[in-house]
């Protein structure tokens, strides 16, 4: 392999690439299936949680929270206002719908069993009995895969009523969202998550007080826990030194856009955006213009600063984020301010209504990307974004205003000479380009 | 009566693993959504009934989530995803093909209300763009003259009064 790394070997995904890797049977018999679980059973839950934390796994769903630190904040013994001990709820976040990420649509389809292992290895760490893996409504097969997996766990004693002898009860319940981007922020999952609008919540209370029905909840990405198994049968050694100083482990990296080979790669954590485009087969029809490099949210980086490495801290450090590790790739045949828009619009239609910043915000942005587009826009308008920008970040209940304004700011930032060109050319027509078809407003979006 | 007694089995065979009776609203809307294609104003009050919810928590629920359809559509959603990865690589032909083949725009339904057209966000398949959806069912890395094809197949079933898009649904089964 080109990764320059010598601890590396693939966590989650040695094996998707070979046929009836998603069984039950080929994960017992080829990829240590359940001995993860076997070991942390006869653990105490504080050194399962001990062996994570100094495995320094970071939290895959965007917001890189250490996750052994996430499990230590479970209350130990919650009891409610009569003195009756309350239930702790584990959920799983599978509302992958962030633009440019389809790492654990991979996990679902391809080795389910991983992240059903992990989930009932976090079960005991924080001493749940019962967890919802919360999935995106358009993911029906993937939905019924994972239900036909947790049947199968369920069927050899991974599952249920005291697992592998050791008096550990644990359930798994499948939910199912429908057609609520808002719905992958955790507090607006646990909203949909009890049968209400996806609303994200005021915090605090934070989850592990107050979560799921009122109880103590621990939320964690696929991803997240598709690596716990590992970490229990090799040693948190083995995984903290194949990632960074502050981020162990490999990375799902989502590579899609203007790229030969767009799929998801299982990689170090030590590689630039450049080493990322080359492993999938570099830029196709063009030269490189810019990357979005975690999902639609993080802010882009222009083709010369894609030396960045691409570890939560760098990209942190380069004021982006490795946000949820898919990295689009737009070549210089894109026009910035349209690229953007498709965001916006998204966006647009994405925001759950609750905070006006949020809500006013992102249909103003969206409308000044199209005026600029149609040839209406003016040299204000670029301070105007900043500023509806300003208003916006930061000042919400949730981050989705922030990751509006990620692609927004940083396209009038980083590409000011593509929104002026539009602005003193007469829009895209005057550039001599047409008009997107799916940037029509005619029917739009149901 | 828009709640069938299959639905009323279906959830009631989940009733005992959430710890609320709201939780089963969403499944309750997504059998609705599946049985009738949409989720009509009578379909709310009887799910409210059958959960012992107000209207109210029923509409603003229905009405949150996109899935949920407020209006009749045809029997057919085609689902086009047009957001970043899968416009960088040709969603717009998509777009405009079908809209060509079916007669309508996007967020429209053909007269026979075989086809409607829809425009979707992010189905989390951006290494395999285009993606699209017909009903329940993925496709990917999908041509025009696939999506013809596609379109053309789903005529005919819906002709002949089969099940199109659902391959991997079981009749009763949650999900």
């Amino acid at each position: 392999m080109m990764y320059n790394n010598e601890h590396f070997e693939p966590v989650i995904t040695p094996n998707v690439q070979r046929p009836g890797c998603e069984t039950l049977d080929f994960y017992i018999t080829n990829e240590n299936g359940y001995k993860g679980l076997e070991k942390a059973l006869k653990m105490k839950p504080a050194e399962v949680i001990d062996e994570v934390k100094k495995s320094n796994l970071r939290g895959r769903g965007g917001a890189g929270f250490p996750t052994g630190m996430k499990w230590s904040f479970m209350p130990a013994n919650p009891v409610d206002a009569n003195g009756n001990l309350k239930p702790k709820y584990l959920v799983c976040n599978a509302d992958e719908g962030e633009p440019g990420t389809f790492k654990d649509r991979l996990i679902f389809t391809k080795t389910p069993h991983r992240m059903i292992e992990g989930m009932i290895i976090a079960g005991h760490a924080i001493a749940s009995n019962k967890g919802f893996i919360y999935v995106r409504g358009e993911w029906f097969k993937e939905t019924r895969l994972m239900q036909k997996a947790i049947d199968d766990a369920y069927a050899k004693g991974f599952l249920g009523k005291n697992i592998l002898g050791s008096g550990f009860d644990f359930d798994l319940v499948v939910y199912k969202g429908a057609g609520a981007y808002i719905c992958g922020e955790e507090t607006a999952l646990l909203n949909s998550l009890e049968g209400k609008r996806g609303e994200p919540r005021l915090k605090p209370p934070f989850p592990a007080q107050v979560g799921a029905y009122g109880m103590p909840s621990c939320v964690n990405n696929v991803e997240t826990f598709a690596a716990v198994p590992y970490i229990l049968v090799k040693g948190w050694e083995k995984y903290a030194k194949m990632g960074t100083e502050r981020s162990g482990g490999t990375r799902l990296i989502g590579v899609s856009g203007h790229v030969n080979r767009p799929a998801v790669y299982e990689l170090p954590m030590n590689l630039s955006i450049n080493d990322i485009i080359e492993i999938a087969g570099g830029v196709k029809g063009g030269k490189l213009k810019a990357v979005i490099p975690g999902g639609a949210s993080a802010p882009m980086l222009r083709a010369d600063e894609c030396t960045v490495l691409t570890d939560y801290d760098s990209l942190a450090k380069a004021g982006t984020m490795a946000g949820s590790g898919g990295v689009i790739v737009l070549n210089d045949t894109v026009n910035i301010v349209e690229a953007t828009y498709t965001l916006l619009k998204f966006y647009e239609h994405e925001s759950c209504g609750q905070c006006s910043q949020c809500r006013e915000g992102s249909h103003w942005l969206a409308r000044m990307f199209k005026r600029i587009l149609d040839g209406g826009g003016t040299q204000d308008d670029l301070d105007y974004i900043a500023k509806i920008c300003g208003n916006m970040a930061g000042q919400t209940i949730c981050a989705f205003a922030d990751a509006v304004t990620g692609p927004a700011l940083s396209s009038v930032r980083k590409f000011r000479e593509e929104f002026e060109e539009l602005i003193h050319k007469g829009g895209l027509l005057g550039m001599g380009r047409q008009e997107s078809v799916s940037h029509k407003l005619v029917g739009a979006h149901v | 009566m828009a709640l069938s007694e299959k639905i009323k089995k279906t959830i009631n065979g989940i009733r005992h693993q959430f710890p609320t009776e709201q939780a089963l609203l969403i499944p309750l809307l997504h059998e609705i959504q599946n049985d009738h294609g949409w989720v009509s104003l009578d379909a709310m009050k009887e799910a409210g009934e059958f959960l012992n919810l107000p209207l109210s928590k029923v509409r603003e629920v229905a009405s949150f989530y996109t899935m949920f359809k407020l209006h009749p559509q045809g029997k057919v959603d085609v689902q086009i995803c047009t957001n970043i990865s899968c416009w960088l690589n040709g969603a717009d032909k998509l777009v405009s093909c079908a809209e060509k083949r079916l007669g309508v725009h996007a967020g429209q339904t053909t007269k026979d209300s075989c086809f409607t057209l829809t425009q979707v966000e992010c189905l989390a398949s951006c290494g395999t763009a285009p993606a699209i959806m017909m009903n329940e069912d993925y496709y990917e890395n999908v041509t025009e003259a696939q999506l013809v094809e596609l379109i053309n197949q789903a005529e005919k079933d819906v002709a002949t009064n089969k099940t199109v898009g659902k391959s991997t649904r079981q009749d009763g089964v949650w999900p």
